[in-house]
C-alpha cells in the first residue's frame, strides 16, 4: 500500500516540476508581448481554478484506495450504499460552479483575444503581409514597400497587424513569446494584432503541419527600436532584389531551411494576387478583410 | 494491367522499412508453421474465422487489438528516439518523408486499428451476457463487421511495404492531402482502409444499438442494465450518429483525388476549412466513443472490486447521455485558430467545458464507490485508480485548451499532444487492460498471472508520466507538433526524458506480452471453475468460463441491478426443471469472403487497378446475394445437448 | 416453465414448425428495426452531403451556377416518376398483406420501371452537363451537386438492383420465408429516398434556380 501512496506523489511531483522551474525556459511563460501577457495569465487562473476540483480528486482516489483496502478492517464497510443526495449536490453542483466561472473567463478573454482585434495603443500600427509558402515565411511590408524571407522586424510597443495567408497548403503563423497563432489558409486573409513590449530575437513558426520541409519552416521576429526598425527598413531596400511576379514565382517553388533574403522592391499587388488566385465564386477576386476571396 | 502498380514500389532502398516488413513477415511465417505443425487450421477455420458468435468475434477483435498496438508503439519509439537524437544539424535516423509517415500511422492505427478493435472487442464479448442474450441481434453482420475491419489492418499493414502511406497526419488536412501535394499512394491508403473499416464499424453500432434496445432478457430494464452496457449503448449510438460523417468526408477527397473535384482543393471554389469541420465533426464523437466503453468497465471494476455497489447509478447513466448529447457541439475546439471569430469560439468553448461536468460526475461516483467499499488491488482495480488520477489531469488539460485564448497558444503544440495521450491512454488504453484483465477469465476459461499483470501496470504507469509529462512542458516551451527535427537546445533534455519514458512503457508491454505467454503455459493450473473469480456482480458471471457457445441455458430473469449478486444472494441458479432447444446461428465462410473481396477491392482502387476493383465489389455483391439465397443459416440445439453441456460444467 | 424471449432465440413450443414461425416474426421485427437505424445513418450521411452543398453551393469559379444548368420542367418529370414509383410500392406492399404474389410481382415490375427512368433521365441530365463542359471537376459547386444528386442516385440504383432480386426472389420461392421482411426493409429504402429527393428537388433544383 505504501507502494501505492509512493506512486502517487511520484506522480505529483512530475506535476509540479514544471510549475516549479517557473517561467525561466518556458517560452508560454516567459511572454515579452501584451497579448501573450494576457493568454498566460488565462492559462494560470483556468489551471487555477480547476486545481480547486482536481487536487482534492486526486487525494481522495489515493486516500479512498488506501484507507478502504480490503486488508483495513477498522474502515467502514457498507456494501449497499449507493446513494447521497448531499454528495449527488456537490458533485454536480461544483463543477457547475467552476465551469460557470470558467464559462465567464471565456467569453470575456475570447473577445478580448480575438485575433482581429486591434491592440489599443497610442503608437500607429505597422501592417505586414505574411505569405506561408514551401517551407519558408514571406513577409511583405506595404508601406515600406520591402519584402524579407524568414526574418520579420518591427518597432517595440507598436501594434502589428498580420495579414496572413498561404501560397500552398494550410500552415499556422506562430511567435510562441508574443501570442496567438493563426492559421495561414489559401485564399484566405487572416488577420492578426500582436504587441512586442521587450526589445528581442524571438523564435517563430508554423504550427500547422505543412509537407516534408516543415520541420525547417522556422522564422526570426525582431522586435527593434524604433531607430532599429529604420536600419532594418533601409538594409532590406538596399538589396537589389525586386518581388515582383517572375521573382516571386522562383521563390515560390518548393524549397527547405532558406536563408533570410530581403527585398528591396515589391509589387504592391502581390499580396491581393496571391490571395485572389484562390477566388471562389466569380471571376474578379475581391480582397476584403477578413473573408476569403469571393 | 496493373494500374500504378510495379516493383518498383517496393522500397528496397529503405533499410529499416525492409527490416520491419522482415521481421513481419518472419512473425506470420511462425504463426503458419505453428498453425501447420499443430495441426490447426480446421479448428481455426472452423471456431473462429467462419464463427457467429459474438464471444469469439469479440476474441479476435483483441487479438487484431493488441497485434496493431504492438506496430503502433514501435512507431511511436521511432518518433522518440528520432526526437532524442535530432537536435541542430543532425536530421536523426529517419528521414522527413519516413518520419511523416510514422506519425501519420502512428495516429492512425492508435486510433483506428488499436482503439477501435479494443472496446468494440469488449462490448462484443461482455454485452449479450450482461442483458442475458444468447447472441447480439445480428450475429453475421457481426461476423462482416469484423472482416472489413480486418481487410482495412491488411491494407494499413500493406502500405509499409507496398507504396508508402500517408504523409499528412493522421488528419489528413486538404490542400496537403489532395492530389498536388500528396500525389502518391499514401492518403489512397488512408482513405480506403478507413471507409472499408468505417462501415464495419456502422454497420457494429447498428448491430449493438438493436442488441441492447431489443434482447435484454425479461426484467432487465434499461434502468437495470449494467453501466457497461449503458456505456456501449451510448457508444454506438455515437458511431450510428458519427461515422456516417466520416464516410462522406473520405469519399469527398476520395472524388476530389480520382475524379478531379473540387471540394477541399485550393482551387476552383473548393474549401479546405469544410474538410476540417467534417473532419471534426465526426472525430470528436469518436473519442467518446472511445472512452465511453472504458468508462464502463471502470464501473464494472470499480464496483466488483470494492464489493459494493456502484454509486450513484442513475446519475452515471445521465451524465453518460449527457455527454453523448454533448459530444455533438464541440467540434469546433479542435480547430479555434482556425479564425472563426470570438463568437463561434466562445460557444464551442464554453461547451466543451461543460462536458467535463457530467464527466467530473463520474469520477466523483467512481470514487464514492471505493468509499466505504473493501478495496481489493487486482490487477483491473489498480488500471481503474492509475485512470483516475491520470484521466483527471488529462481532463484539466483539455479543459485548459477549451478555453480559445489559451489555445492560441497551445494549438497543434506538444500540450496538445500530451492532453490527448494522458486522456487517450490513461481513460482509453488504461479501460481496455482493466477489461481485458477483468473478463479475460470469462473469455478463456483461466486467469492471468496477476503478478506480472502488476508489473505491466506499474511500468505502464510510470512510463506514461515519464514519456509525457515533458511534453506538457514542451509544449509550455512553444514546440509544435509534428516536427521531425529542432534548433532549440532547451527542449533536448525534455525530449530525451519522453524517450527514458517511452522505453519504460516497451518494458510494460514486454510484460504484457510474458503475461499471456504465462498465463497460458499455466492455464490448466489457473482455471477458473466457477465462472465467477472476482465476485462479480451482473450476469456474464452466471455462466461458465467460457460460457457454452449458446450463453444461457435457460435465460435469467431479473428483478433489478446487480442481476447476479441477486441470484447469489437468494442461493445461487435455480437449476431449470428442463432443458429446451435452443435456437442458434450457423458458422459461416459469408463473412471471410466479404472481408476479402473488400481487401481486393480497396487495394485495386489505390493501385488504379480498376478491373480488379470491380472483380472484387463484384465479389462482395455475389458474396452477399449467394448469402441471402441460403435458407440454411441456423438450426436448433436439440435439448438433450444442451443438457449435456450444463452437466459437464457443474 | 417456459419463458418468452423478445428476440431470436425463442424457448416456447416445443414443435418446430411453431417455434419457427414465432421465432420469425420476432426475427423480422428485429431486422426491419435495425435496417430503420441503418436508414437513420444514411439519413445523416445526406444531410452531410446537403451541408456541404449549402457550403459549395456559390463557389462557382466563374463557371456555370444553378440558375445556369438546372431545367426544372425535366426535373419535375424526374421526379414524378419517382412520386410514382413510391406509390406503385405501397401497392406493392398492400399485395403482400393479401398474400397475393401475382399482382406483388406486377407492382414491383412497375415500381421497377418508374425507377429505371429516373435512373436513366438522371444519367441523361449528367451525360448532358458533362458534355457541355459543366462536369463535376469544373467547380466547388458542381462538385457538390454532382455528388449529392448523384450519391441519390446512386442509392436508387442500388434500390433497383436489389429489387430485382426480390423480383426474381418472390417469382421462385412465392412469398413465404424471408420475402415479408426484405420487401418491408426495401419499402423503408424506397420511400426513404423518395423523401431524400423532395429534399434535393427543393433545396439544390427549386431554390438553386431561383
Amino acid at each position: 500500500m505504501g507502494q501505492k501512496l509512493g506512486a502517487g506523489l511520484l506522480r505529483a511531483a512530475a506535476l509540479c516540476l514544471p510549475v516549479s522551474l517557473g517561467g525561466c525556459e518556458m517560452a508560454l511563460f516567459d511572454p515579452q508581448g501584451q497579448i501573450g501577457a494576457e493568454e498566460k495569465n488565462l492559462i494560470l487562473i483556468a489551471v487555477g481554478l480547476m486545481l480547486l476540483v482536481v487536487i482534492p480528486v486526486i487525494f481522495m482516489a489515493l486516500f479512498f484506495a488506501w484507507r478502504y483496502r480490503a486488508s483495513n478492517d477498522k474502515a467502514t464497510y457498507a456494501p449497499n450504499w449507493d446513494y447521497s443526495s448531499k454528495i449527488e449536490a456537490v458533485v454536480w453542483g461544483a463543477p457547475v460552479l467552476i465551469v460557470i466561472i470558467l464559462g465567464a473567463v471565456c467569453w470575456t478573454s475570447t473577445h478580448a483575444l480575438d485575433p482581429a482585434q486591434p491592440i489599443a495603443s497610442e503608437a500607429k500600427p505597422i501592417d505586414i503581409e505574411v505569405v506561408a509558402l514551401d517551407w519558408k515565411w514571406l513577409f511583405i511590408y506595404p508601406d515600406q514597400r520591402v519584402a524579407s524571407v524568414n526574418e520579420a522586424a518591427f518597432p517595440v510597443d507598436t501594434p502589428v497587424r498580420f495579414d496572413i495567408t498561404s501560397a500552398t497548403v494550410m500552415n499556422s503563423f506562430f511567435i510562441p513569446q508574443l501570442g496567438s497563432q493563426i492559421y495561414a489558409m489559401a485564399g484566405m486573409d487572416s488577420k492578426l494584432y500582436l504587441i512586442a513590449n521587450a526589445a528581442g530575437v524571438y523564435d517563430g513558426e508554423s504550427a500547422n503541419f505543412s509537407g516534408s520541409g516543415f520541420s525547417g519552416m522556422s522564422f526570426k521576429a525582431l522586435a527593434l527600436s524604433n531607430d532599429g526598425f529604420d536600419a532594418w527598413v533601409a538594409k532590406a531596400r538596399q538589396s537589389s532584389a525586386q518581388l515582383g511576379d517572375a521573382a516571386y514565382a522562383a521563390l515560390a517553388k518548393p524549397s527547405e531551411n532558406n536563408p533570410v533574403q530581403y527585398y528591396g522592391e515589391v509589387d504592391p499587388r502581390l499580396f491581393g494576387g496571391i490571395i485572389g488566385e484562390y477566388m471562389k465564386a466569380g471571376m474578379a477576386p475581391i480582397c476584403t478583410g477578413a473573408e476569403s476571396a469571393r | 494491367m496493373l494500374g500504378n502498380l510495379s516493383l518498383s514500389v517496393i522500397p528496397f532502398d529503405q533499410p529499416i522499412i525492409i527490416g520491419a516488413v522482415a521481421f513481419m513477415i518472419l512473425g506470420g511465417l511462425a504463426v503458419v508453421g505453428g498453425l501447420t505443425y499443430f495441426a490447426k487450421w480446421k479448428w481455426l477455420w472452423t471456431e473462429y474465422l467462419t464463427s457467429v458468435d459474438h464471444k469469439k468475434i469479440g476474441v479476435m477483435y483483441i487479438v487484431i487489438a493488441l497485434v496493431m498496438l504492438l506496430r503502433g508503439f514501435v512507431d511511436a519509439v521511432m518518433m522518440r528516439t528520432q526526437l532524442a537524437l535530432s537536435y541542430g544539424p543532425d536530421h536523426g535516423y529517419l528521414p522527413a518523408h519516413h518520419y511523416d509517415q510514422v506519425f501519420s500511422a502512428h495516429g492512425v492505427i492508435m486510433i483506428f486499428f488499436v482503439a477501435m478493435p479494443f472496446v468494440i472487442g469488449l462490448m462484443n464479448i461482455v454485452v449479450p451476457l450482461q442483458i442475458g442474450a444468447r447472441d447480439v441481434a445480428f450475429p453475421f453482420l457481426n461476423s462482416i463487421s469484423l472482416w472489413l475491419t480486418t481487410a482495412a489492418v491488411v491494407l494499413v499493414n500493406l502500405s509499409l511495404f507496398i507504396g508508402e502511406f500517408a504523409m499528412t497526419g493522421w488528419t489528413a488536412y486538404p490542400p496537403l492531402s489532395e492530389l498536388p501535394y500528396s500525389p502518391g499512394v499514401g492518403v489512397d491508403y488512408y482513405i480506403w482502409a478507413l471507409q472499408i473499416g468505417g462501415v464495419g464499424s456502422l454497420l457494429t453500432g447498428v448491430n449493438f444499438f438493436v442488441t441492447i434496445i431489443k434482447m435484454r432478457a425479461p426484467g432487465m430494464k434499461l434502468m437495470n442494465m449494467p453501466i457497461f452496457c449503458w456505456t456501449a449503448l451510448c457508444a454506438n449510438m455515437l458511431i450510428l450518429g458519427a461515422f456516417p460523417i466520416l464516410t462522406v468526408t473520405l469519399a469527398l477527397l476520395g472524388l476530389d483525388r480520382y475524379v478531379g473535384m473540387h471540394f477541399f482543393t485550393n482551387d476552383q471554389g473548393g474549401e479546405p476549412m469544410l474538410y476540417v469541420n467534417l473532419f471534426w465533426a465526426w472525430g470528436h464523437p469518436e473519442v467518446y466513443i472511445l472512452i465511453l466503453p472504458a468508462f464502463g468497465v471502470f464501473s464494472e471494476v470499480a464496483a466488483t472490486f470494492s464489493g459494493k455497489r456502484l454509486f450513484g447509478y442513475v446519475s452515471m447513466v445521465w451524465a453518460t447521455l449527457a455527454i453523448t448529447v454533448l459530444s455533438f457541439i464541440v467540434w469546433l475546439h479542435h480547430f479555434f485558430t482556425m479564425g472563426a471569430g470570438a463568437d463561434v469560439n466562445t460557444f464551442f468553448g464554453i461547451a466543451t467545458m461543460i462536458i467535463a461536468v457530467p464527466t467530473g460526475v463520474k469520477i466523483f461516483n467512481w470514487l464514492f464507490t471505493m468509499y466505504r467499499g473493501r478495496v481489493r488491488f487486482a490487477t483491473p482495480m489498480l488500471w481503474t485508480i492509475g485512470f483516475i488520477v491520470t484521466f483527471t489531469i488529462g481532463g484539466m488539460s483539455g479543459v485548459l485548451m477549451a478555453m480559445p485564448g489559451a489555445d492560441f497558444l497551445l494549438h497543434n503544440s506538444l500540450f496538445l499532444i500530451a492532453h490527448f495521450h494522458n486522456v487517450i491512454i490513461g481513460g482509453v488504453l488504461f479501460g481496455a487492460f482493466a477489461g481485458f484483465a477483468y473478463w479475460f477469465p470469462k473469455a478463456t476459461g483461466f486467469t492471468l498471472d496477476e503478478r506480472i499483470g502488476k508489473a505491466a501496470f506499474w511500468c505502464w504507469l510510470i512510463g506514461f508520466y515519464v514519456a509525457f509529462m515533458p511534453l506538457y512542458v514542451l509544449g509550455f516551451m512553444g514546440m509544435t507538433r509534428r516536427l521531425d527535427h529542432y534548433d532549440n537546445p532547451a527542449w533536448r533534455p525534455w525530449l530525451a526524458v519522453a524517450a527514458l519514458g517511452v522505453a519504460i512503457v516497451a518494458l510494460g508491454i514486454f510484460f504484457q506480452i510474458l503475461q499471456i505467454v504465462v498465463s497460458v503455459r499455466n492455464r490448466a493450473k489457473n482455471r477458473d471453475a466457477t465462472g465467477d473469480p472476482w465476485n462479480g456482480r451482473s450476469l456474464e458471471w452466471a455462466t461458465a468460463s467460457p460460457p457454452p457457445f449458446y450463453n444461457f441455458a435457460e435465460v435469467p430473469v431479473v428483478t433489478g441491478r446487480d442481476a447476479f449478486t441477486t441470484i447469489k444472494e437468494q442461493g445461487g441458479p435455480a437449476r431449470p426443471a428442463q432443458f429446451e432447444d435452443i435456437h442458434m446461428p450457423r458458422n459461416t465462410a459469408a463473412g471471410v469472403f466479404v472481408g476479402g473481396f473488400s481487401l481486393i477491392l480497396g487495394f485495386a482502387l489505390i493501385w488504379h487497378i480498376w478491373w480488379m476493383a470491380v472483380a472484387g465489389a463484384l465479389g462482395v455483391f455475389a458474396t452477399l446475394l449467394v448469402r441471402a439465397s441460403n435458407d440454411d443459416v441456423d438450426y436448433y440445439v436439440p435439448r438433450a445437448e444442451v443438457a449435456r453441456i450444463e452437466r459437464s460444467h457443474s | 416453465m417456459s419463458i418468452d424471449l423478445p428476440g431470436q432465440y425463442s424457448l416456447t413450443a416445443p414443435k418446430p414448425a411453431a417455434h419457427g414461425r414465432h421465432d420469425h416474426a420476432e426475427a423480422d421485427a428485429a431486422t426491419v428495426f435495425g435496417f430503420w437505424i441503418y436508414i437513420m445513418t444514411d439519413c445523416i450521411l445526406f444531410a452531410t452531403l446537403f451541408a456541404t452543398f449549402a457550403v459549395l453551393r456559390d463557389n462557382a469559379a466563374g463557371g456555370p451556377t444553378g440558375k445556369d444548368v438546372f431545367e426544372l420542367p425535366y426535373v419535375l418529370k424526374e421526379t414524378i416518376c419517382l412520386l410514382i414509383s413510391s406509390v406503385t410500392y405501397g401497392f406493392a406492399m398492400l399485395a403482400l398483406y393479401r398474400n397475393a404474389p401475382k399482382q406483388v410481382l406486377a407492382w414491383l415490375a412497375a415500381t421497377f420501371l418508374f425507377g429505371l427512368a429516373f435512373v436513366g433521365m438522371e444519367v441523361y441530365e449528367f451525360h448532358r452537363l458533362v458534355m457541355e463542359g459543366f462536369g463535376p471537376d469544373r467547380s466547388a459547386f458542381l462538385s457538390s451537386f454532382f455528388t449529392l444528386v448523384g450519391t441519390h442516385g446512386l442509392h436508387v440504383a442500388c434500390g433497383l438492383i436489389w429489387m430485382a432480386v426480390m423480383i426474381y426472389q418472390v417469382a421462385r420461392l412465392g412469398l413465404g420465408g424471408s420475402a415479408t421482411r426484405r420487401l418491408s426493409c426495401l419499402s423503408l429504402f424506397w420511400h426513404f429516398l423518395d423523401i431524400v429527393w423532395i429534399c434535393v428537388f427543393t433545396i439544390v433544383y427549386l431554390i438553386g434556380s431561383v
